[in-house]
Protein backbone atom coordinates (compact mmCIF):
# COMPACT_ATOMS: atom_id res chain seq x y z
CA UNK A 1 0.00 0.00 0.00
CA UNK A 2 2.83 2.70 1.01
CA UNK A 3 5.17 3.31 -1.73
CA UNK A 4 9.06 3.73 -0.13
CA UNK A 5 10.91 6.29 -1.27
CA UNK A 6 13.54 8.60 -0.25
CA UNK A 7 13.04 12.24 -0.03
CA UNK A 8 14.25 15.54 1.42
CA UNK A 9 11.63 17.40 3.62
CA UNK A 10 11.22 19.87 0.73
CA UNK A 11 10.50 17.17 -1.80
CA UNK A 12 8.20 15.68 0.57
CA UNK A 13 6.12 18.57 1.05
CA UNK A 14 6.23 19.22 -2.88
CA UNK A 15 4.87 15.77 -3.05
CA UNK A 16 2.09 16.10 -0.58
CA UNK A 17 1.26 18.88 -2.47
CA UNK A 18 1.05 17.15 -5.55
CA UNK A 19 -1.40 15.04 -4.12
CA UNK A 20 -3.29 17.38 -2.27
CA UNK A 21 -3.61 19.17 -5.61
CA UNK A 22 -4.53 22.83 -4.32
CA UNK A 23 -6.71 25.09 -6.71
CA UNK A 24 -4.15 27.77 -5.81
CA UNK A 25 -0.23 28.02 -4.72
CA UNK A 26 1.27 31.11 -4.74
CA UNK A 27 4.49 31.52 -3.45
CA UNK A 28 7.77 33.53 -3.70
CA UNK A 29 11.40 31.40 -3.41
CA UNK A 30 13.21 32.47 -0.02
CA UNK A 31 15.79 30.07 1.67
CA UNK A 32 15.58 27.14 2.93
CA UNK A 33 11.83 26.67 1.46
CA UNK A 34 12.39 28.08 -2.25
CA UNK A 35 12.42 24.01 -3.38
CA UNK A 36 8.77 23.45 -2.30
CA UNK A 37 7.52 25.97 -4.79
CA UNK A 38 10.37 25.22 -7.34
CA UNK A 39 9.18 21.55 -7.25
CA UNK A 40 5.69 22.16 -7.17
CA UNK A 41 5.98 24.38 -10.45
CA UNK A 42 7.77 21.73 -12.15
CA UNK A 43 4.37 19.34 -11.35
CA UNK A 44 2.01 22.47 -12.80
CA UNK A 45 3.85 22.62 -15.82
CA UNK A 46 3.95 18.75 -16.30
CA UNK A 47 0.28 18.97 -15.97
CA UNK A 48 0.47 16.58 -12.82
CA UNK A 49 -1.24 18.53 -10.94
CA UNK A 50 -4.68 21.31 -11.92
CA UNK A 51 -3.52 23.84 -9.89
CA UNK A 52 -3.35 27.92 -10.12
CA UNK A 53 0.58 28.68 -9.79
CA UNK A 54 0.89 32.66 -8.77
CA UNK A 55 4.07 33.53 -9.36
CA UNK A 56 4.24 36.52 -7.17
CA UNK A 57 6.46 39.32 -6.57
CA UNK A 58 6.90 39.24 -2.34
CA UNK A 59 5.73 37.15 0.37
CA UNK A 60 3.31 39.73 1.50
CA UNK A 61 1.42 38.96 -2.09
CA UNK A 62 1.68 35.36 -1.58
CA UNK A 63 -0.09 35.17 1.25
CA UNK A 64 -2.50 37.98 0.44
CA UNK A 65 -3.08 35.70 -3.07
CA UNK A 66 -3.71 33.18 -0.74
CA UNK A 67 -6.16 35.32 1.04
CA UNK A 68 -8.16 36.06 -2.34
CA UNK A 69 -8.08 32.80 -3.36
CA UNK A 70 -9.40 30.76 0.13
CA UNK A 71 -12.09 33.31 0.27
CA UNK A 72 -13.19 33.24 -3.50
CA UNK A 73 -13.84 29.45 -2.36
CA UNK A 74 -10.50 27.90 -3.60
CA UNK A 75 -8.32 25.52 -1.50
CA UNK A 76 -4.92 27.58 -1.40
CA UNK A 77 -1.38 26.34 0.23
CA UNK A 78 2.18 28.29 0.42
CA UNK A 79 5.79 27.57 1.24
CA UNK A 80 7.73 30.23 3.09
CA UNK A 81 10.79 30.70 5.45
CA UNK A 82 12.08 33.24 7.84
CA UNK A 83 12.23 37.11 6.71
CA UNK A 84 9.37 35.51 3.93
CA UNK A 85 7.17 35.14 6.71
CA UNK A 86 7.87 38.11 8.64
CA UNK A 87 7.05 39.99 5.38
CA UNK A 88 4.03 37.68 5.27
CA UNK A 89 3.06 38.98 8.86
CA UNK A 90 0.23 41.92 8.31
CA UNK A 91 -1.75 39.16 6.22
CA UNK A 92 -0.85 36.30 8.46
CA UNK A 93 -3.47 37.98 10.77
CA UNK A 94 -5.97 38.89 8.04
CA UNK A 95 -6.00 34.89 6.99
CA UNK A 96 -6.68 33.64 10.39
CA UNK A 97 -9.26 36.65 11.39
CA UNK A 98 -11.13 36.14 8.22
CA UNK A 99 -11.34 32.38 9.02
CA UNK A 100 -9.94 30.83 5.95
CA UNK A 101 -8.30 27.18 5.91
CA UNK A 102 -5.21 28.32 4.15
CA UNK A 103 -2.56 25.78 4.43
CA UNK A 104 1.55 26.75 5.12
CA UNK A 105 4.57 24.84 4.92
CA UNK A 106 7.39 26.76 7.14
CA UNK A 107 10.69 25.69 6.84
CA UNK A 108 12.01 26.70 10.17
CA UNK A 109 14.80 29.63 9.57
CA UNK A 110 16.80 32.22 11.82
CA UNK A 111 14.66 35.90 11.37
CA UNK A 112 17.76 38.07 10.15
CA UNK A 113 19.42 40.03 11.69
CA UNK A 114 22.30 39.57 11.45
CA UNK A 115 21.73 37.81 8.63
CA UNK A 116 21.57 33.83 9.03
CA UNK A 117 19.55 31.74 6.48
CA UNK A 118 19.95 28.53 9.05
CA UNK A 119 17.76 26.86 11.05
CA UNK A 120 16.10 28.12 14.06
CA UNK A 121 12.72 28.38 15.26
CA UNK A 122 12.34 32.26 15.18
CA UNK A 123 10.16 32.72 12.67
CA UNK A 124 7.51 30.45 14.25
CA UNK A 125 7.99 31.94 17.33
CA UNK A 126 7.04 35.60 15.89
CA UNK A 127 3.97 34.36 14.20
CA UNK A 128 2.52 31.89 17.54
CA UNK A 129 -0.10 34.27 18.68
CA UNK A 130 -1.38 35.13 15.42
CA UNK A 131 -4.28 32.32 15.32
CA UNK A 132 -2.71 29.97 13.13
CA UNK A 133 -2.57 26.03 14.20
CA UNK A 134 0.78 25.08 14.23
CA UNK A 135 2.09 21.52 13.91
CA UNK A 136 6.07 20.55 14.04
CA UNK A 137 7.69 17.90 12.43
CA UNK A 138 10.45 15.96 13.51
CA UNK A 139 11.12 14.33 9.93
CA UNK A 140 10.76 14.42 6.48
CA UNK A 141 8.13 11.70 6.93
CA UNK A 142 5.71 13.91 10.08
CA UNK A 143 6.30 16.59 7.28
CA UNK A 144 4.51 15.06 4.80
CA UNK A 145 2.36 13.78 7.28
CA UNK A 146 1.46 16.30 8.80
CA UNK A 147 0.54 18.13 5.64
CA UNK A 148 -1.64 15.48 4.45
CA UNK A 149 -3.72 15.59 7.66
CA UNK A 150 -3.68 20.05 7.20
CA UNK A 151 -6.62 20.19 5.55
CA UNK A 152 -9.25 17.96 7.16
CA UNK A 153 -8.33 19.89 10.67
CA UNK A 154 -8.35 23.45 9.00
CA UNK A 155 -11.46 23.05 7.02
CA UNK A 156 -13.44 21.72 9.33
CA UNK A 157 -16.38 23.60 10.24
CA UNK A 158 -15.56 24.25 14.16
CA UNK A 159 -11.94 25.11 13.38
CA UNK A 160 -11.78 27.13 10.08
CA UNK A 161 -8.24 28.06 11.10
CA UNK A 162 -5.36 28.55 8.80
CA UNK A 163 -2.57 26.35 9.78
CA UNK A 164 1.37 26.28 9.23
CA UNK A 165 3.25 22.89 9.15
CA UNK A 166 6.78 23.47 10.24
CA UNK A 167 10.14 21.38 9.99
CA UNK A 168 13.10 22.39 10.35
CA UNK A 169 15.32 24.56 7.94
CA UNK A 170 17.78 22.29 5.87
CA UNK A 171 18.38 19.64 8.79
CA UNK A 172 15.55 18.33 7.77
CA UNK A 173 14.46 20.45 4.53
CA UNK A 174 17.67 19.43 2.55
CA UNK A 175 18.44 15.96 4.33
CA UNK A 176 17.36 12.73 2.59
CA UNK A 177 15.57 10.22 4.76
CA UNK A 178 13.19 7.06 3.42
CA UNK A 179 9.74 7.98 3.84
CA UNK A 180 6.44 6.04 2.84
CA UNK A 181 4.28 7.91 0.67
CA UNK A 182 0.66 7.01 -0.13
CA UNK A 183 -0.74 6.37 -3.28
CA UNK A 184 -2.11 9.36 -5.05
CA UNK A 185 -5.50 8.28 -4.61
CA UNK A 186 -5.44 7.43 -1.00
CA UNK A 187 -4.01 10.66 -0.42
CA UNK A 188 -7.07 12.47 -2.42
CA UNK A 189 -9.78 10.53 -0.60
CA UNK A 190 -8.94 11.11 2.66
CA UNK A 191 -8.01 15.08 2.19
CA UNK A 192 -11.30 15.11 0.25
CA UNK A 193 -12.50 18.18 -1.78
CA UNK A 194 -12.90 22.09 -0.34
CA UNK A 195 -16.70 22.88 -0.07
CA UNK A 196 -16.77 25.64 1.72
CA UNK A 197 -20.05 27.26 3.62
CA UNK A 198 -19.78 30.65 2.28
CA UNK A 199 -17.12 32.18 -0.43
CA UNK A 200 -17.03 35.15 -2.46
CA UNK A 201 -17.63 33.26 -6.16
CA UNK A 202 -20.94 31.70 -5.06
CA UNK A 203 -23.58 34.04 -7.35
CA UNK A 204 -26.34 32.92 -5.57
CA UNK A 205 -25.02 34.45 -2.01
CA UNK A 206 -23.30 37.72 -2.68
CA UNK A 207 -21.41 38.03 0.44
CA UNK A 208 -18.82 41.11 2.37
CA UNK A 209 -16.43 39.89 3.85
CA UNK A 210 -13.80 42.01 6.13
CA UNK A 211 -16.12 44.51 7.25
CA UNK A 212 -14.91 47.13 9.72
CA UNK A 213 -14.67 46.01 12.69
CA UNK A 214 -14.89 48.36 15.59
CA UNK A 215 -14.95 48.98 19.76
CA UNK A 216 -18.68 46.67 19.79
CA UNK A 217 -17.20 43.90 17.65
CA UNK A 218 -13.43 42.68 17.38
CA UNK A 219 -13.49 41.81 20.96
CA UNK A 220 -16.14 38.93 20.20
CA UNK A 221 -14.45 37.61 16.99
CA UNK A 222 -11.38 37.82 18.44
CA UNK A 223 -13.24 35.48 21.32
CA UNK A 224 -14.74 33.44 18.25
CA UNK A 225 -10.98 32.41 16.82
CA UNK A 226 -9.88 31.22 20.71
CA UNK A 227 -13.15 28.93 20.76
CA UNK A 228 -11.80 27.81 17.30
CA UNK A 229 -8.59 26.76 18.52
CA UNK A 230 -10.54 25.07 21.61
CA UNK A 231 -12.26 23.17 18.99
CA UNK A 232 -9.35 22.39 16.87
CA UNK A 233 -7.88 20.37 19.66
CA UNK A 234 -10.85 17.67 19.10
CA UNK A 235 -10.52 18.06 15.05
CA UNK A 236 -6.74 17.00 15.21
CA UNK A 237 -6.81 14.05 17.52
CA UNK A 238 -10.34 12.44 15.57
CA UNK A 239 -7.88 13.60 12.21
CA UNK A 240 -4.93 11.56 13.40
CA UNK A 241 -6.99 8.87 14.48
CA UNK A 242 -8.36 8.92 11.01
CA UNK A 243 -5.24 9.28 9.78
CA UNK A 244 -3.85 6.21 12.01
CA UNK A 245 -6.28 3.99 10.73
CA UNK A 246 -5.29 4.32 7.09
CA UNK A 247 -1.15 4.14 7.54
CA UNK A 248 -0.91 2.67 10.55
CA UNK A 249 1.37 5.61 12.39
CA UNK A 250 0.11 7.72 15.20
CA UNK A 251 -0.01 11.35 15.87
CA UNK A 252 -0.87 12.90 18.91
CA UNK A 253 -0.35 16.57 20.42
CA UNK A 254 2.86 14.75 21.32
CA UNK A 255 5.15 11.91 21.10
CA UNK A 256 5.91 10.49 24.50
CA UNK A 257 9.26 9.04 24.19
CA UNK A 258 10.36 6.97 26.83
CA UNK A 259 8.65 9.35 29.14
CA UNK A 260 6.20 6.58 31.26
CA UNK A 261 8.73 5.85 33.88
CA UNK A 262 11.07 8.44 33.43
CA UNK A 263 12.57 10.86 35.78
CA UNK A 264 14.46 13.45 33.70
CA UNK A 265 13.27 14.45 30.36
CA UNK A 266 13.49 17.11 27.73
CA UNK A 267 10.80 18.91 25.68
CA UNK A 268 11.71 20.00 22.12
CA UNK A 269 10.43 20.36 18.86
CA UNK A 270 11.10 19.07 15.25
CA UNK A 271 14.48 17.44 14.42
CA UNK A 272 16.04 17.66 17.69
CA UNK A 273 13.90 15.24 18.94
CA UNK A 274 15.52 12.40 16.79
CA UNK A 275 18.81 13.75 18.65
CA UNK A 276 17.36 13.65 21.43
CA UNK A 277 15.70 9.82 21.35
CA UNK A 278 19.35 8.47 20.18
CA UNK A 279 20.71 10.04 23.78
CA UNK A 280 17.59 8.38 25.56
CA UNK A 281 18.48 5.34 24.02
CA UNK A 282 21.99 5.30 25.34
CA UNK A 283 21.10 6.65 28.76
CA UNK A 284 18.57 4.20 29.09
CA UNK A 285 21.38 1.17 28.27
CA UNK A 286 23.40 2.65 31.11
CA UNK A 287 20.17 2.58 33.45
CA UNK A 288 19.64 6.25 33.68
CA UNK A 289 15.97 7.22 33.47
CA UNK A 290 15.30 9.53 30.75
CA UNK A 291 12.83 10.48 28.67
CA UNK A 292 11.44 12.66 26.37
CA UNK A 293 8.27 14.96 25.29
CA UNK A 294 8.46 15.84 21.38
CA UNK A 295 5.76 18.59 20.94
CA UNK A 296 3.84 18.03 17.49
CA UNK A 297 1.00 20.29 18.36
CA UNK A 298 2.49 23.90 19.22
CA UNK A 299 -1.06 26.00 18.70
CA UNK A 300 -3.00 25.13 19.51
CA UNK A 301 -1.42 24.59 23.00
CA UNK A 302 -2.34 21.27 24.56
CA UNK A 303 -1.53 22.77 28.55
CA UNK A 304 -3.80 20.72 30.25
CA UNK A 305 -1.96 17.12 28.71
CA UNK A 306 1.43 18.78 28.51
CA UNK A 307 0.99 19.38 32.31
CA UNK A 308 -0.07 15.58 32.99
CA UNK A 309 2.56 14.04 31.47
CA UNK A 310 5.51 15.47 32.74
CA UNK A 311 3.68 15.98 36.29
CA UNK A 312 5.53 12.66 37.64
CA UNK A 313 9.45 13.85 36.84
CA UNK A 314 11.85 14.88 38.53
CA UNK A 315 13.50 17.32 36.72
CA UNK A 316 12.91 18.40 32.75
CA UNK A 317 14.79 21.05 30.46
CA UNK A 318 12.76 22.72 28.19
CA UNK A 319 14.77 23.72 24.52
CA UNK A 320 14.12 26.68 23.22
CA UNK A 321 15.16 27.02 19.80
CA UNK A 322 14.21 30.76 19.53
CA UNK A 323 15.68 33.44 22.44
CA UNK A 324 12.61 35.60 23.17
CA UNK A 325 14.87 38.09 24.86
CA UNK A 326 13.21 38.95 27.37
CA UNK A 327 15.09 37.74 30.35
CA UNK A 328 12.60 35.45 31.32
CA UNK A 329 13.35 32.09 29.12
CA UNK A 330 12.41 30.89 26.09
CA UNK A 331 8.47 30.74 24.57
CA UNK A 332 7.71 27.32 24.73
CA UNK A 333 9.15 27.43 28.40
CA UNK A 334 7.08 29.74 29.23
CA UNK A 335 3.91 28.05 28.12
CA UNK A 336 5.15 24.79 29.53
CA UNK A 337 5.53 25.98 33.13
CA UNK A 338 2.81 28.32 32.88
CA UNK A 339 0.76 24.60 31.95
CA UNK A 340 2.53 23.26 35.11
CA UNK A 341 0.93 26.17 37.47
CA UNK A 342 -2.33 26.10 36.20
CA UNK A 343 -2.51 22.44 36.58
CA UNK A 344 -1.57 22.47 40.48
CA UNK A 345 1.99 20.56 39.78
CA UNK A 346 5.73 21.20 41.07
CA UNK A 347 8.30 19.98 39.21
CA UNK A 348 11.62 21.62 38.80
CA UNK A 349 12.06 22.86 35.45
CA UNK A 350 14.74 24.73 33.61
CA UNK A 351 14.94 26.29 30.49
CA UNK A 352 17.88 25.76 27.08
CA UNK A 353 18.40 28.69 24.19
CA UNK A 354 19.83 26.49 21.53
CA UNK A 355 20.78 25.67 17.80
CA UNK A 356 19.96 29.48 17.09
CA UNK A 357 21.07 30.56 13.63
CA UNK A 358 21.76 27.20 12.86
CA UNK A 359 24.31 26.03 15.42
CA UNK A 360 24.93 22.72 15.48
CA UNK A 361 23.42 20.51 18.55
CA UNK A 362 24.91 17.08 18.69
CA UNK A 363 24.30 13.96 20.40
CA UNK A 364 27.03 15.22 23.04
CA UNK A 365 24.92 18.46 23.96
CA UNK A 366 21.88 16.61 24.53
CA UNK A 367 23.24 13.84 26.88
CA UNK A 368 24.87 17.26 28.89
CA UNK A 369 21.50 18.52 29.31
CA UNK A 370 20.40 15.05 30.49
CA UNK A 371 23.77 15.28 32.88
CA UNK A 372 22.77 18.87 34.30
CA UNK A 373 19.47 17.84 34.71
CA UNK A 374 20.55 14.27 36.86
CA UNK A 375 22.56 17.14 38.70
CA UNK A 376 19.64 19.19 39.47
CA UNK A 377 18.22 16.39 41.08
CA UNK A 378 20.84 15.01 43.11
CA UNK A 379 21.49 18.69 44.61
CA UNK A 380 17.86 19.37 45.07
CA UNK A 381 18.37 22.60 43.73
CA UNK A 382 18.31 24.67 40.54
CA UNK A 383 20.48 27.99 40.54
CA UNK A 384 19.67 29.17 37.54
CA UNK A 385 16.63 28.53 35.46
CA UNK A 386 17.72 30.64 32.17
CA UNK A 387 20.44 28.79 30.31
CA UNK A 388 22.02 28.37 27.02
CA UNK A 389 23.38 25.13 24.90
CA UNK A 390 26.33 25.61 23.13
CA UNK A 391 26.77 29.26 23.35
CA UNK A 392 30.49 30.69 24.13
CA UNK A 393 29.54 33.00 26.60
CA UNK A 394 33.08 34.21 28.18
CA UNK B 1 -29.73 33.86 8.36
CA UNK B 2 -27.63 36.97 9.29
CA UNK B 3 -29.94 38.91 11.69
CA UNK B 4 -29.36 42.69 13.02
CA UNK B 5 -26.57 42.78 15.30
CA UNK B 6 -25.79 45.54 18.00
CA UNK B 7 -23.58 46.06 21.23
CA UNK B 8 -25.30 43.56 22.77
CA UNK B 9 -25.15 40.67 20.30
CA UNK B 10 -22.83 37.86 22.09
CA UNK B 11 -20.01 35.93 20.17
CA UNK B 12 -22.18 32.99 19.32
CA UNK B 13 -24.49 34.70 17.50
CA UNK B 14 -22.28 36.82 15.28
CA UNK B 15 -21.07 35.60 12.22
CA UNK B 16 -17.27 34.66 12.21
CA UNK B 17 -14.80 37.41 11.36
CA UNK B 18 -17.96 39.59 11.05
CA UNK B 19 -19.27 38.07 7.59
CA UNK B 20 -22.16 39.33 6.08
CA UNK B 21 -24.08 37.04 4.41
CA UNK B 22 -26.55 39.45 2.08
CA UNK B 23 -26.29 41.69 -0.17
CA UNK B 24 -28.18 44.98 0.01
CA UNK B 25 -27.73 45.82 3.95
CA UNK B 26 -26.27 49.26 3.96
CA UNK B 27 -30.48 50.40 4.10
CA UNK B 28 -29.93 48.52 8.02
CA UNK B 29 -27.43 50.71 8.53
CA UNK B 30 -29.18 54.00 9.70
CA UNK B 31 -26.48 56.75 10.09
CA UNK B 32 -28.75 60.09 10.02
CA UNK B 33 -27.47 60.17 14.03
CA UNK B 34 -23.96 61.00 12.88
CA UNK B 35 -25.79 64.24 11.42
CA UNK B 36 -25.07 67.72 13.28
CA UNK B 37 -26.71 70.24 10.93
CA UNK B 38 -30.53 69.33 9.40
CA UNK B 39 -32.24 70.12 6.47
CA UNK B 40 -35.93 71.61 6.93
CA UNK B 41 -37.99 71.24 4.34
CA UNK B 42 -40.00 74.50 3.27
CA UNK B 43 -42.87 72.53 0.96
CA UNK B 44 -44.40 76.28 0.55
CA UNK B 45 -41.54 77.21 -1.14
CA UNK B 46 -41.01 74.29 -3.30
CA UNK B 47 -41.70 74.78 -7.13
CA UNK B 48 -40.38 71.09 -7.77
CA UNK B 49 -37.85 72.01 -9.88
CA UNK B 50 -35.99 68.83 -9.26
CA UNK B 51 -32.50 69.40 -8.87
CA UNK B 52 -31.94 68.84 -5.07
CA UNK B 53 -32.70 64.83 -5.16
CA UNK B 54 -29.69 64.13 -7.83
CA UNK B 55 -27.28 65.81 -5.83
CA UNK B 56 -28.05 64.10 -2.41
CA UNK B 57 -25.61 61.78 -1.61
CA UNK B 58 -27.29 59.53 0.73
CA UNK B 59 -30.62 59.23 -1.45
CA UNK B 60 -32.55 60.25 1.48
CA UNK B 61 -34.90 62.68 -0.39
CA UNK B 62 -37.49 60.25 -1.53
CA UNK B 63 -39.39 61.10 -5.08
CA UNK B 64 -42.99 59.65 -5.44
CA UNK B 65 -44.50 58.18 -8.31
CA UNK B 66 -45.18 61.46 -9.45
CA UNK B 67 -41.96 62.69 -9.65
CA UNK B 68 -42.20 64.79 -7.01
CA UNK B 69 -40.37 65.62 -4.01
CA UNK B 70 -41.05 64.29 -0.72
CA UNK B 71 -39.68 65.36 3.33
CA UNK B 72 -36.20 64.29 4.07
CA UNK B 73 -35.52 60.67 5.40
CA UNK B 74 -33.92 61.66 8.35
CA UNK B 75 -32.80 58.18 8.46
CA UNK B 76 -29.80 58.25 6.05
CA UNK B 77 -29.40 62.43 5.80
CA UNK B 78 -26.33 63.01 7.46
CA UNK B 79 -26.71 66.85 7.12
CA UNK B 80 -24.23 67.83 4.07
CA UNK B 81 -26.22 70.93 3.18
CA UNK B 82 -25.42 70.38 -0.35
CA UNK B 83 -29.13 70.04 -1.04
CA UNK B 84 -29.72 73.71 0.40
CA UNK B 85 -26.74 74.96 -1.81
CA UNK B 86 -28.47 73.93 -5.35
CA UNK B 87 -31.82 74.47 -4.26
CA UNK B 88 -32.57 78.52 -6.41
CA UNK B 89 -35.84 79.12 -4.29
CA UNK B 90 -34.55 78.82 -0.70
CA UNK B 91 -36.60 75.72 -0.03
CA UNK B 92 -34.43 74.24 2.43
CA UNK B 93 -33.23 75.84 5.04
CA UNK B 94 -30.38 74.65 7.34
CA UNK B 95 -31.07 74.60 11.00
CA UNK B 96 -28.30 73.14 14.20
CA UNK B 97 -29.18 70.21 15.26
CA UNK B 98 -29.98 69.51 18.94
CA UNK B 99 -32.08 70.61 22.05
CA UNK B 100 -35.56 69.97 20.43
CA UNK B 101 -35.01 66.21 19.29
Amino acid sequence: MGIRERLSGNEAAAIAMKQINPDVVAAFPITPSTEIPQYFSTFVNNGTVDTEFVAVESEHSAMTACIGAESAGARAMTATSANGLSLMWEMIYIASSLRLPIVMSLVNRAVSGPLNIHNDHSDAMGVRDSGWIMLFSENNQEAYDNLLMAHKIAEHKDVLLPLMVCQDGFITSHSIENIELLEDETVKAFVGTYKPEHYLLNRMEPIAIGPLDLQAYLFEHKYQQSVAMKNAKKVILDVAKEFEELTGRKYSFFEEYKLEDAEIAIVCMNSTAGTTKYVVDNLREKGIKAGLLKLRVFRPFPAEEIAKALSGLKAVAILDKADSLNSAGGALFEDVTSAMYVNKYQVTMCNYIYGIGGRDVSARDIESVYTDLQKIVSDGNLDNPYRYLGLREN
Amino acid sequence: MSENINIHTPASKLTIGGNIYEAGNAKEFKTGDWRSVKPIYLSEKCKQCGLCFPVCPDDAIPVNKEQKREDFNYDYCKGCGVCARVCPFKAIEMKEEGGNK
